[in-house]
């Protein structure tokens, strides 16, 4: 009742004003200040707002942190912990010392999981997107049941692979040990240096459906007519893929490559569920490593310095990604 | 028109106005802590999960918050919180200062929860508005909260640590319940056969790793942090406890498998008879409901380094057990006080203990014929004789996740192989140490 009300006097106003509708009816509201080109800057101040509410906000209380002595004698009103300066960052960068050690550790750990794990869901991704072109019976399930680990909820598929790779009674052990005798011993997969395979392998299950299906929207934008024109000039069908398809996808692959990216790199979820807070050495990404040492250790400056670094090395990633793409797309344009 | 909007505009103030009001509910008429009536208030519980599972803590407390209602006329809503969730909800709680009214806490994060200041301090007025602190076992209340200062939670369950053996397994290889470790060890040894291992640890669950590691220590005389709270992890006989533990996987005496162990999988394997012994507090309602009978174990103290040691060297067990506290910011204390002083009363500790398989804390609930049985018996006997708090430092729960995670990975190393040595030892606990914050 009370949505409707104002909204029926709103009808009302128009014909009652007189005026003709159009730029006439804002003039009584808008001061002429703004009618002369701060309209859209009105009309963007709530998304302005938004953002600084959601982003900008936060962060910002972040970066403060991170110059705090912010411990757990200060959790109930971080305000009051002592400012440290650049203390925070100095002991997350000492690398011969251990905190720094162990950061830079996780940080290769990390880097190595990211270029790993998309390059592989890119690689599935794409073939499957390929195979997935061409017409065949049954081809609409097949695509349907790709899109199964991503529709899945994160924690159900992860805590599923725990199961899977239990060492005594999981099936993984199982089909490798018992069924195909490939290895002589069970493997432990949740601790030990596996666990980094382990890692690697729920990352791509998890992320290559994401890459499928924007590479075969991206496929979708290829005419027919190039294909068909290539094989009439006697090009196979590897030749197709090199000459056509991959060059046609480059501005999909660009986008899709940094977001899988930079996901990959912040993932916190595969290996907080996949270990627990404490994962295993071998596989110590740096998401978990920054929240043991905020949220375990109770150390929120230093966690908060750690996060601070992880952004400016992502922010560089992603300029030095964009300045290089974007080159290329220069040259190819010129 | 005009009036329609006015009109408009009206309706929609008093709905907001109404909305807060229900969001602020009950808080206006309770807001002066002690005094006046608290009926009709609701207060929030957030029960640790003591029982099989979170649905069965809700089965076993709901009719009891029921009782508690109707002799008070305070509701009482509760939220059952897994172990894994406990101490991050506390933290958010804490840092937002949007925590429930009663909470339950591991007896081992007291100091480190007070140190935040968040929990309502149990001072004398407090303890007299539940009954007196004396109704409460000293070695319970020594668990409570750093020395020198007001507790911060009150004892609610108690554990400690036994050594349960699989009767049977003793009596066919002619064995008796070992007294040293290096009876244990022999022992062990002696029961390991194909799949079948003398012993199970649980080695990812960092908690249990570091109660076996602080008893292992304390038995060499040797704590964690020294007298200003400063961690002493890299001490030798640290390193030694830690090796001590480590080394049942590396030796044979466990299974490999049980480096992974994070989920009690060591009380199914107790159970089932793939183990014949394991260390573990009140674990009663756990095995039967992997179906051993109680007359198929034995529990006796955990081993010391020599027989019948005493002091320091013969500490078999931390004090174990979970407290309950008082959020600060609640703006019902009085009813909150009276909550505690129910659970914490002598039927409620009879009734609750007996059936989660835990000790009752306070001393008149003890006698209860129901804690008579002969592994609650030693269990009561470990805790009132030779069990020993966990330090009570702020950087308690630092010193649980960082000791434990690093125990976890050399309990990884010993399972693939790889051998653990002292200095192995040294260096992991080297890189626990370096993660604590200064305090």
């Amino acid at each position: 009742m009370t949505a409707t009300a104002p909204l029926e006097n709103a009808s009302e106003a128009g014909p009652d004003s007189g005026k003709p509708a159009g730029r006439g009816r804002l003039r009584p509201r808008i001061p002429a200040r703004l009618r002369q080109g701060g309209l859209p800057y009105l009309l963007l101040l709530p998304a302005v707002l938004l953002e600084l509410l959601i982003h900008i906000v936060p962060m910002v209380f972040g970066i403060l942190i991170s110059f705090k002595g912010l411990t757990l004698f200060y959790i109930r009103n971080w305000s009051t912990a002592p400012w440290t300066g650049f203390d925070n960052y100095k002991i997350a960068v000492k690398i011969h010392q251990p905190i720094g050690q162990a950061l830079l550790h996780s940080f290769w750990v990390t880097l190595e999981f990211t270029v790993l794990s998309v390059g592989l869901s890119w690689l599935i991704g794409t073939a499957a997107a390929i195979l997935m072109q061409e017409g065949f019976r049954g081809r609409a399930v097949m695509r349907a049941v790709f899109l199964v680990p991503y529709a899945l909820p994160v924690y159900a598929t992860v805590i599923t692979w725990t199961f899977m790779f239990q060492q005594n009674t999981g099936l993984v052990n199982h089909v490798l040990h018992d069924q195909l005798h490939l290895t002589s011993d069970k493997s432990f997969w949740l601790i030990g240096s596996n666990s980094f395979w382990a890692l690697v392998i729920v990352s791509v299950w998890k992320s290559w459906p994401f890459a499928f299906l924007a590479l075969m929207a991206g496929l979708q934008n290829i005419p027919r007519e190039l294909y068909e024109a290539a094989a009439m000039d006697g090009a196979g069908v590897w030749q197709q893929i090199r000459k056509i398809t991959l060059p046609s996808l480059r501005p999909v692959n660009q986008v899709l490559v940094l977001v899988l990216f930079l996901w990959t790199f912040n993932d916190f979820n595969t290996p907080y569920v996949l270990f627990g807070s404490a994962a295993p050495h071998q596989a110590d990404l740096i998401s978990i490593h920054i929240y043991q040492s905020s949220f375990i250790t109770w150390n929120f400056g230093e966690g908060s310095a750690m996060s601070v670094l992880l952004l400016l090395f992502l922010l560089l990633v992603t300029a030095v990604y964009l300045l290089v793409t974007s080159r290329k797309r220069g040259d190819a344009d010129a | 028109m005009r009036t329609n909007r006015v009109f408009a505009a009206t309706a929609l103030v008093a709905a907001l106005g109404l909305t807060a009001a229900a969001c602020g509910g009950g808080s206006s008429d309770d807001s002066s802590g002690t005094s006046g009536s608290d009926k009709g208030v609701t207060l929030t519980y957030w029960a640790s999960n003591q029982g099989t599972s979170l649905g069965n803590d809700k089965q076993v407390l709901t009719p009891e918050l029921k009782k508690f209602e109707q002799q008070t006329g305070i509701k009482v809503k509760l939220e059952v919180i897994g172990w894994a969730d406990l101490l991050n909800r506390i933290l958010a709680a804490t840092t937002s200062g949007q925590g429930p009214d009663v909470l339950n806490i591991g007896n081992t994060w007291s100091a480190s929860l007070q140190a935040t200041g968040a929990l309502l301090p149990f001072d004398s007025a407090n303890f007299t508005a539940i009954g007196g602190k004396d109704r409460f076992a000293a070695s319970a209340i020594a668990a409570s909260g750093a020395a020198g200062q007001d507790p911060a939670a009150v004892p609610l369950y108690s554990e400690s640590y036994g050594l349960y053996y699989n009767k049977k397994m003793f009596a066919d290889a002619g064995l008796q319940p070992p007294t040293t470790w290096d009876e244990l060890n022999a022992d062990a040894k002696k029961l390991t056969k194909g799949d079948v291992h003398g012993i199970a640890v649980e080695g990812s669950n960092g908690a249990e790793n570091i109660h076996h590691a602080f008893v292992l220590a304390k038995q060499r005389g040797a704590d964690w942090f020294d007298s200003s709270g400063k961690p002493t992890f890299t001490g030798d006989a640290n390193v030694a406890a830690v090796k001590q533990y480590v080394d049942f996987v590396a030796s044979g005496e466990a299974a490999k498998g049980d480096a992974e162990y994070d989920q009690n999988q060591t009380i199914t394997d107790f159970a089932t008879g793939k183990a014949a012994m394991m260390m573990w507090q009140s674990a009663a309602a756990s095995i039967k409901s992997h179906g051993m009978s109680q007359d198929q174990y034995g529990v006796v103290p955990v081993p010391t380094q020599t027989a019948g040691a005493t002091g320091d060297a013969g500490v078999t067990s931390m004090v174990a057990g979970i407290n309950i506290a008082v959020f600060k910011s609640t703006k019902h204390q009085s009813a909150a006080l009276k909550f505690v002083k129910f659970m914490t009363s002598t039927p409620e500790q009879k009734l609750l203990n007996s059936t989660y398989g835990t000790l009752p804390p306070v001393t008149e609930a003890q006698s209860d014929p129901a804690f008579q049985t002969p592994d609650l018996k030693t269990l009561a006997s470990v805790l009132s004789k030779s069990a020993a708090p966990l330090p009570q430092v702020p950087n308690e729960s630092q010193f649980e996740t960082t000791v434990g995670a690093a125990v976890k990975d050399l309990f990884a190393d010993a399972a693939s192989g790889k051998s653990v040595t002292t200095a192995s030892v040294k260096a992991a606990l080297e890189k626990a140490q370096s993660q604590m914050p200064a305090s």
